[in-house]
This record gives C-alpha cells, structure tokens and sequence, in this order.
C-alpha cells in the first residue's frame, strides 16, 4: 500500500539539476521526514510534488492515479496540502478567511450563488466558519480568530498556515520546515500537533532541518543530497547510516 | 434574517440614503450632471476594484470595455434601430466573450507586464473606433437615441439621476455579495499568495478570468448607460488618459474598498468640476491632491478614514 510513489524523478534548472533519478514511496498512515543539508533538493520536491514545479522526467503517483501532469489546484482536490518554508499567508485577509480559503473546495466556488448570495452559500459558509475556529483552536489559534493576518507574529503565522493546510481536508499534508523559527517550546508543541494530525489519519511529510523534532515523530527518513537518494528508512537506521553521518549529520548529530 | 444584517449592510443603506437624500440639495441640472457622472463612473470602478483592489491584477485598459460598451448601443440603437435594452444586453455580452477570450493570455502576464498588456489592449480598441469611421464616425464621434424602455423613455435629469443610483447601488450590493462569498475569498487568496491559493484547491486562471469578465462586462453596461445619457459619443472615452483616470479613482479611494471606489470616483468627477475656479492652474491643484492623498493618505481614502475612526473609538473605549 503506498499513498505517493515517485518514480525517476528529475528536475533540471538549465544545466544544473535539482533533482536527479529520485525514486521513493510513502504509505499512509505515516509520519515520513526528509532531510539532506542544505540545496539538497528537499523543497524542490515538494514543489514538484505540490504541483508548483512540472518534472523534467518522471512520474509522480497518488492514491493510485498519476498527478504528474496535474495543476495545484487538481492536486489539492486529489487530497494534497502543504505549508511553505517562506510564508504563504494572504496577508490581505483575516486569520480566519485564511482558513476559509482552505475550505474553498468545501464551499460553493461557483459565481452566480456567490453573487446572488443565496441561502445556501450563506449556510455553507456560516458551518465551515464554526469548523475553521474549531481548527484554529486545534492549531492553538483561539486568541487570533478575529484578527487579521497582517497583525500576527511569526510563530501565529506558521500555526495559520498549519490550520489553512489542514482544511483542504488532506490525506496528505506537506510541512516544508515547520519548525524553523520556533523557539524550544513551540517546537515541542509542534511535535504534539504533528502527532495528532497523523493519529487523524493524515499522512505527514516534513522537510525538517530541526533533528530532535525528526527523530521524535518520524516513522520514516529520507536522505538527500544533491538531488538524489542517500538513504531511507527508520530512524535508527538513518543514524547508523555512515553515508548519511558523513555527508549531513556529523558525529554529534547522531545524538541529538 | 439575522443575515441580512451585517457590517456591509450598513454601508448599502448609507450609500442609498446618500443617494436618496442628495436630491434635497442639488441646487440644478449641472449638479444633477456631475452626479449622474460620478454614478456611472461609480459603476465602473465597484467594477475595477474588484479587479485591482481585490484580486490584485491591473488593467489599464478599462476604458476600452466601457466605451466598446457605450459604442455598441449607439451603433445598435442608432444604426439598427435595436431596443436599447437589448443594445445594451448585447453590447455587455460582446465585451464578455472579448474580455473572456483575451483574458487567458492577457491574465497570465504579472506586474508590469499584464499592465503593458491591458493598455495595449485599450489603445486597440481605441484605434479601432477612431479608424472605422463608417461605423463609429471616426473622431467625430457619433450621436446616441435616448434610452427607452418598457414603453417609457428615460429624460431629464431626475429619472437618469434615479436610474444611474439605482444602477450603481444594485452593482454595489452585488460586489458586496461577491467578496464575502466563497469566490470572494478566492479573487482575495489569488492576491495575497498565487501559489498557495492553488494549493488549496483555488483555480487561479479561473478566477482571474471570471475577475476580469465581470469588471468588463461592469464597465460595458456603464458604457452604454453613458451614452444614452450624454447622447453623443466620441473615441476619447476609450482614451488612454480615461483608462488611467479609471484606476486613479480606485487607487485614491482605496484599493479593496468597495466604497472606497465610490468615494473615490465622485471626488475625482466632482474635483475638476470644483476647480474651474483655478482656470490655468487646475490640472496643477489636481496633481498636487492626488500627490498628497498618495503620500499622507497611503491605502486611499476610505481605509485610512475608517481606520482612524476605529483607532479613535477604541481609545474612547479604553
């Protein structure tokens, strides 16, 4: 059983390529990491795999049908979401139409309801609000719910993004660094959250420099570097990897 | 009906009190004149800001639609002796389909580049009536049949002064509609984030397209009201200076503000009017409002007022 399978993947950037001859699985049901040093090709995955990026070779497939030539937004209703390194918030809306927007392929997307307003845009809308504060609320958002996005502070932010992601309803959800920027505390709550959200169901997959957090909630680890595959598996495996010690982790970083 | 009331229900009711109410002190027909402008252009700004304000796409070609609109039910009427209504309808219909067809290419373009490609696209149409001179007139410009309808026909300048409020008060409820809808959300996600907006499911291309659509279709239907009313027409309409006159008005009264973009077009229709006095040193004043408002008043009339306000009422409280 696999949710994601990528087989040969590669992207190319003019003559460099980002990604080259990548080919993995991921089963549902897990908490999956993937990590590499830095320019290892990690967020160029997840773009490839989102849908911002087209392959240059390769073949992406989800819950047994092939995404590769699938827009984002076909993607999203395939069950896909994500959150990004460098913030993607609608500044310009309010924290909860932030999450509204996540539940558009929920809502009646359609012009002429929307524009006549009918009762059943109306009552469409009025259930999904009940349902993002309660998701704001499961992200620890309850005291932002009135505010705007632009008003919020960088930890919120990333909470905001989290809950926004989490009501496309995704059978999988993309955490591109979810823990950069957050202090010791925020983290160890982001731990938590991430369990949670798997417990739902919800397969996880994070590009994670922060190792602690990888090694506490990661059921399965792959390594890259410079577009390819250094190693998979679990966690113990990963860090008696001497590849992987060698070219990311370090002898300190197997303990910490 | 708890949702019938909401904060924008407020606002409607004040912009229809407004437009009830301003008949008590128009003192004459030229003020009825600059009102019923300050109506059409009204129109289509609610319109453009949708398009600029809220979906954060620029067309400096507006002009265009409006006057293409204003053209075809001159033509229509004058030439074909259609109903104008269904002039009207048809013009709107045609400027549909054109701006729904140039939207896909037009609309893949960002920043500046679909700024270049929306004045190109209003120069065109602008060479266009001022070359086909068998059709429009050419540069002189051709005369428009007063509107009629249901039996009745629309003159003098109460019944166009009701008319156009009446015109821009439903346009105005049903942008409201829009933007706090599903679709809404949409046109404001595009804005704030493309690609996170995709990722939720949000058909970017769609949604800019049916953006642009509307506010072409908007500023056609204003079109045609203003030639009826003014019952001449010329290719200045379709001019680039109106173009950006168009987005001068959303930008002054506040880019995602509804009534910012009433507010917005009635002091840019009304201020030339108001400076007349200055003679030669009018377009000189203009500037130097406009210059001002951009410096002092950064996010335009409407929200910088509002924000004050709330600022104020807050402190009050505390």
């Amino acid at each position: 059983m696999t949710l994601l399978r990528v087989e040969h993947l590669s992207k190319s950037f003019g003559p460099s390529s980002a990604i080259e001859n990548l080919s993995f699985a991921i089963s549902p049901g897990t908490i999956h990491s993937i990590i590499g040093p830095n320019g290892a090709g990690k967020t160029t995955l997840f773009n490839l795999i989102s849908g911002l990026y087209r392959p240059t070779s390769g073949t992406i497939w989800f819950d047994d049908a092939d995404i590769t030539a699938l827009p984002p937004h076909r993607r999203a209703r395939c069950g896909l979401s994500r959150t990004f390194q460098n913030l993607q918030v609608f500044l310009n809306l309010s924290a909860l139409d932030n999450v509204m927007v996540g539940y558009h392929l929920a809502c009646d997307g359609r012009f002429l309801p929307s524009l006549l307003r009918l009762p059943s845009v109306v009552r469409r809308d009025r259930d999904y609000r009940e349902q993002a504060v309660a998701l704001m609320r499961f992200v620890g958002l309850e005291a932002f719910v009135d505010a705007a996005a632009d008003a919020m502070p960088y930890g919120a932010l990333k909470r905001l993004e989290l809950a926004r992601a989490l009501a496309v309803q995704p059978k999988m959800l993309l955490l591109d660094e979810p823990a950069a920027g957050l202090n010791p505390k925020e983290t160890a709550e982001l731990d938590f959250l991430i369990q949670q959200i798997a417990a739902q169901g919800i397969t996880v997959v994070l590009v994670e420099h922060d190792m602690r957090l990888v090694w506490s909630v990661s059921n399965h680890i792959l390594v890259l570097d410079h577009g390819r595959k250094l190693a998979e598996g679990t966690g113990w495996e990963i860090r008696h990897n001497e590849d992987v010690v060698a070219a990311y982790l370090g002898e300190g970083g197997r303990h910490r | 009906m708890a949702s019938l009331w909401q904060p924008r229900t407020g606002g409607l009711l004040a912009l229809a009190g407004v437009v009830a109410g301003l008949p008590l002190i128009l003192p004459n027909a030229f003020y009825y004149d600059v009102a019923i402008l300050v109506g059409i252009n009204a129109t289509v700004c609610v319109g453009l800001n949708l398009l600029i304000g809220y979906a954060g796409q620029i067309s400096l070609g507006h002009a265009g639609f409006f006057a293409l609109g204003a053209y075809a039910s001159a033509i229509l009427t004058g030439d074909h002796g259609w109903p104008p209504l269904a002039a009207l309808a048809a013009g709107a219909v045609g400027v549909g389909v054109l701006s729904f067809v140039l939207a896909q290419p037009i609309l893949k373009l960002k920043g500046h580049y679909l700024a270049m490609g929306t004045l190109g696209l209003g120069i065109i149409i602008s060479i266009v009536l001022n070359q086909e001179a068998g059709l429009t007139g050419g540069p002189d410009g051709m005369p428009v049949p007063s509107l009629r309808a249901l039996g009745h026909t629309v003159a003098g300048e109460h019944a166009w002064y009701a008319l156009v409020g009446l015109v821009l008060i439903v346009s105005v409820w049903l942008t409201l509609n829009l933007i706090d809808s599903p679709v809404g959300r949409a046109l404001q996600a595009v804005h704030g984030s493309e690609s996170a907006a995709a990722l939720t499911g949000v058909d970017v291309i769609r949604y800019k397209v049916l953006v642009f659509v509307v506010s072409a279709v908007l500023a056609s239907l204003a079109g045609s009201l203003f030639a009826h009313y003014a019952g001449f027409i010329t290719p200045a309409e379709a001019s680039f200076a109106r173009s950006i006159e168009l987005v001068t008005m959303v930008v002054l009264g506040g880019m995602a503000s509804t009534f910012g973009a009433v507010v917005g077009a009635a002091v840019l229709t009304i201020l030339p009017q108001a400076l007349t006095a200055f003679q030669d040193f009018k377009m000189l004043v203009f500037g130097a409002v406009l210059m001002g408002t951009m410096i002092f008043l950064r996010k335009g009339l409407v929200p910088t007022l509002a924000g004050l306000i709330r600022n104020r009422m807050r402190s009050g409280r505390a």
